[in-house]
């Protein structure tokens, strides 16, 4: 029986399509429409419920030892404030999620979570923590909404008590919306730029009605899918997996291996160099392509595809693909395997889009 | 949603237009576009193909999913719109004015309705 968000009645009453997603009603497009909800994010502002992802708090003197170890990431030298993307990985190097890490101060840390892997996550920490440190579950009590596009700047007329965020992830608590006491990281899923807004389950409608007063357009999984696809982010059972290391997914960035030691340290050295590279490819030919389909180079397979879809701001089919690593090279032309058909493709340089980083002009 | 009476319509929401001659014209219809929402692409068939009542010539694709359409006549496709090459989204716009396929020579009919059994049907859906 799948569960409702705090949002689940405002989005039927704004005409959300309803579909289940990570054991939550969720849903996938309002009335526009996903290509232009897509639009709508990258020109304007777009508010995408996200209350099914997961929340957990790390507390305690030996909470940065724990979050070092089970995390590739390096947290050493993280100000307070500061939000740190991160995986996390089962002893051989396999992927269990990927994840951001928030620092509250040195003995303190959120863990924001994928939806699909939130129980197993929490469980897979709550049995590696080591010391004095304790984790609180907050999934359950916690809503989510991520607030997307330019025009998101206008959400600092509807906010009192500490001001919102200003750097690329960083977070600020106590940020008054609509009278909920909410927090705020300047992060996101979609490349554009945004916030991630997270309150009590009881404050979610009041925040998502008054961001509807400013003008932020209500969208769904489909545009979030497209958007982050568009923005060359990983999707964990896509990018990563319990098969597919971070390493082999472009993730060194976040897996520090001059750290001493973490979780899946040494599963990783055991695997060797990767023998897949994660690259960009866009259709040259006609159609659209999708996840889990073969990758050719003429006869030989050479990989497949891991997310793929058509991107409404480039107007294109694109998306990732892992091939072998000789054959990853911009300009090279492959062909994907489209329900039996070949659609000849090329790998252009990642991302598509992304301009998260930067602050824009309020118009 | 719109149903047009000069057209017949399977049960798969197509519709169809006599053009006499041995000739029609198909399409996907209001409720069919609806359903799939914007099409991002029209995966067209050639000019020589054959169609048989009741079975696949080509499919679309939404952002979320492909689909098939299926021929209410059998005959030999004679004309493709190539116009849904780039714009597959004048199926969602204009549903009875982007045909897909003319068809001519055709030999057979498959389980056609008219517009009010059509009607009757959509709303048992």
């Amino acid at each position: 029986m799948e569960k409702k968000t705090a949002l689940y009645d405002r989005h039927v009453e704004l005409g959300g399509k309803m579909v289940p997603f990570a054991g939550h009603m969720l849903p996938v497009q309002f009335k526009k429409g996903i290509l232009e909800e897509h639009k709508i994010v990258r020109e304007h502002a777009g508010m995408f419920d996200c209350s099914h992802m997961g929340e957990a708090r790390i507390d305690g003197p030996d909470a940065l030892k724990n979050v070092n170890n089970l995390f590739t990431n390096s947290f050493d030298s993280m100000k307070d404030g500061s939000c740190r993307y991160s995986i996390m990985l089962y002893e051989d190097g396999g992927c269990i999620d990927d994840l951001i890490v928030y620092r509250r101060n040195q003995d303190s840390y959120y863990v924001i979570i994928n939806a699909s892997n939130a129980a197993r996550d929490v469980g897979w920490i709550r049995d590696h923590l080591t010391g004095d440190v304790t984790l609180t579950d907050m999934c359950d009590g916690y809503s989510q909404i991520a607030v997307q596009g330019p025009d998101s700047l206008k959400m600092a007329s509807i906010v009192s008590g500490t001001p919102l965020p200003e750097k690329y992830y960083t977070f600020t608590e106590h940020v008054m919306i609509a009278g909920v006491d909410c927090f705020v990281s300047r992060t996101g899923y979609t490349g554009s730029f945004g916030y991630e807004v997270f309150m009590p389950n009881e404050g979610a409608v009041a925040v998502w009605n008054a961001l509807l007063d400013i003008g932020v357009e209500p969208c769904g999984l489909g545009s979030r899918d497209t958007l982050r696809t568009e923005a060359a982010l990983p999707l964990y059972g896509h990018e990563i997996s319990e098969t597919i290391d971070p390493l082999t997914a472009g993730l060194d960035f976040a897996v520090k291996m001059d750290k001493p030691d973490f979780i899946g340290k040494s599963g990783l050295v055991k695997r060797g160099a990767p023998t897949k590279k994660r690259v960009g490819v866009k259709v040259v030919g006609r159609g659209v392509i999708r996840d889990h389909q073969d990758v050719y180079d003429g006869d030989k397979l050479v990989g497949f595809v891991s997310s793929g879809t058509f991107m409404a701001w480039i107007n294109a089919s694109a998306g990732m693909a892992f091939v072998e690593p000789e054959l990853a090279v911009v300009g090279k032309q492959l062909e994907v395997d489209v329900r039996g058909r070949r659609v000849p493709v090329e790998i252009v340089p990642l991302p598509f889009y992304n301009t998260a980083r930067e602050v824009p002009v309020l118009k | 949603m719109n149903i047009q009476s000069d057209c017949k319509y399977t049960k798969s929401h197509e519709w169809v237009k006599d053009l006499g001659a041995g000739c029609a014209l198909i399409g996907l219809d209001d409720y069919a576009q609806d359903q799939l929402s914007e099409l991002v692409f029209v995966n067209l068939p050639e000019v020589g193909d054959a169609v048989t009542a009741g079975e696949s010539f080509c499919d679309v694709e939404s952002v979320k999913a492909v689909s098939d359409v299926f021929s209410g006549v059998t005959g030999e496709i004679a004309e493709v719109n190539e116009e849904l090459a780039d714009n597959p989204q004048k199926i969602n716009e204009d549903p009875f004015g982007a045909w897909i396929v003319k068809v001519a020579n055709i030999t057979a009919y498959g389980d056609l309705m008219d517009a009010t059994e059509y009607k009757a049907y959509c709303e048992t859906l």
